[in-house]
């Protein structure tokens, strides 16, 4: 588990990527495809149908391979980043989900996080904290931690 | 798209996810069983796949052909980048990644039949 070689003031490389880190890097990656593939279509179809909604898929996408990328690469940097990318996530469901319920005719077809990630059996809403809760498991610690 | 490919698939992934989520409970980690479960399950999206590119060559239903294989592909890989992930932890979490590999193999599924008949 990662906990190993995170500890000693961290002297060797901060990995993110192994024990439950691999199931998120899976998870993620399954969502990074999806969301990708998902605003490619769309944007190229018929971007003048929804701009908002396909707009925001595209903006997921990218925070999804940010976050699979951070979670591979590791170290201290990746975990930053991948935290910010992370919180984006978890803003981003809550906010364009009650927005979708709210306003629904801003989203005149889906995203990835509409209705909290409804058509993705809601995996999209439970993502962000499983992240949240591996990163705080993994941050770095002993001297010098976040300088 | 055959209907019964699409249930005997849909099938096999819910007997993987029964077997997964019991040695899940059971903090076992990923095992053979699992494994052959999930090689049936290969087997027959790699049929899917074949006979789902026939089907669209031979369709007149007005199928977004790009799509349509696109999600043919991905729900073939993904039985076996999960078997890959989970062969590299050998725990608990092993196994939870190839339950994860299963319920993308059925969120596909449906994604799937939705295009197929989106077009009908």
């Amino acid at each position: 588990m990662a906990e190993s070689s995170t500890g000693e003031g961290g002297a060797r490389r901060l990995d993110l990527s192994s024990g439950w880190g691999r199931a998120l890097v899976f998870t993620y990656g399954v969502f990074a495809v999806a969301a990708t593939g998902r605003s490619l279509v769309q944007l190229g179809t018929d971007a003048d149908r929804a701009p908002l909604a396909y707009a925001l898929s595209l903006f997921a996408a990218v925070v999804y391979l940010v976050a699979t990328g951070c979670l591979l690469l590791g170290g201290r940097w990746g975990w930053r980043v991948a935290g910010a990318a992370v919180s984006v996530e978890l803003l981003g469901v809550l906010s364009v989900g009650a927005l979708s319920y709210a306003a629904a005719d801003l989203f005149p077809d889906k995203t990835v996080w509409s209705h909290f990630g409804q058509g993705y059996g809601f995996l999209p809403l439970v993502l962000p904290f499983a992240g949240l809760a591996w990163l705080r498991h993994t941050r770095p610690r002993g001297k010098g931690a976040l300088a | 798209m055959n209907p019964w490919l699409y249930g005997v698939i849909l099938l096999m992934c819910g007997v993987a996810a029964l077997l997964l989520v019991v040695d899940l409970v059971r903090d076992r980690a990923a095992q053979d069983s699992h494994y052959l479960a999930l090689a049936a399950i290969e087997v027959l999206v790699l049929v899917q796949l074949v006979w789902g590119c026939i089907a669209l060559g031979g369709s007149e239903r007005d199928v977004s052909g790009v799509t349509f294989v696109s999600y043919l592909v991905s729900v073939v890989l993904a039985p076996v980048v999960g078997a890959f992930f989970s062969l590299a932890e050998r725990s608990r979490v092993g196994t939870t990644i190839l339950l994860l590999a299963v319920a993308t193999v059925a969120g596909l599924e449906a994604r799937l039949v939705d295009i197929w008949s989106a077009g009908g």
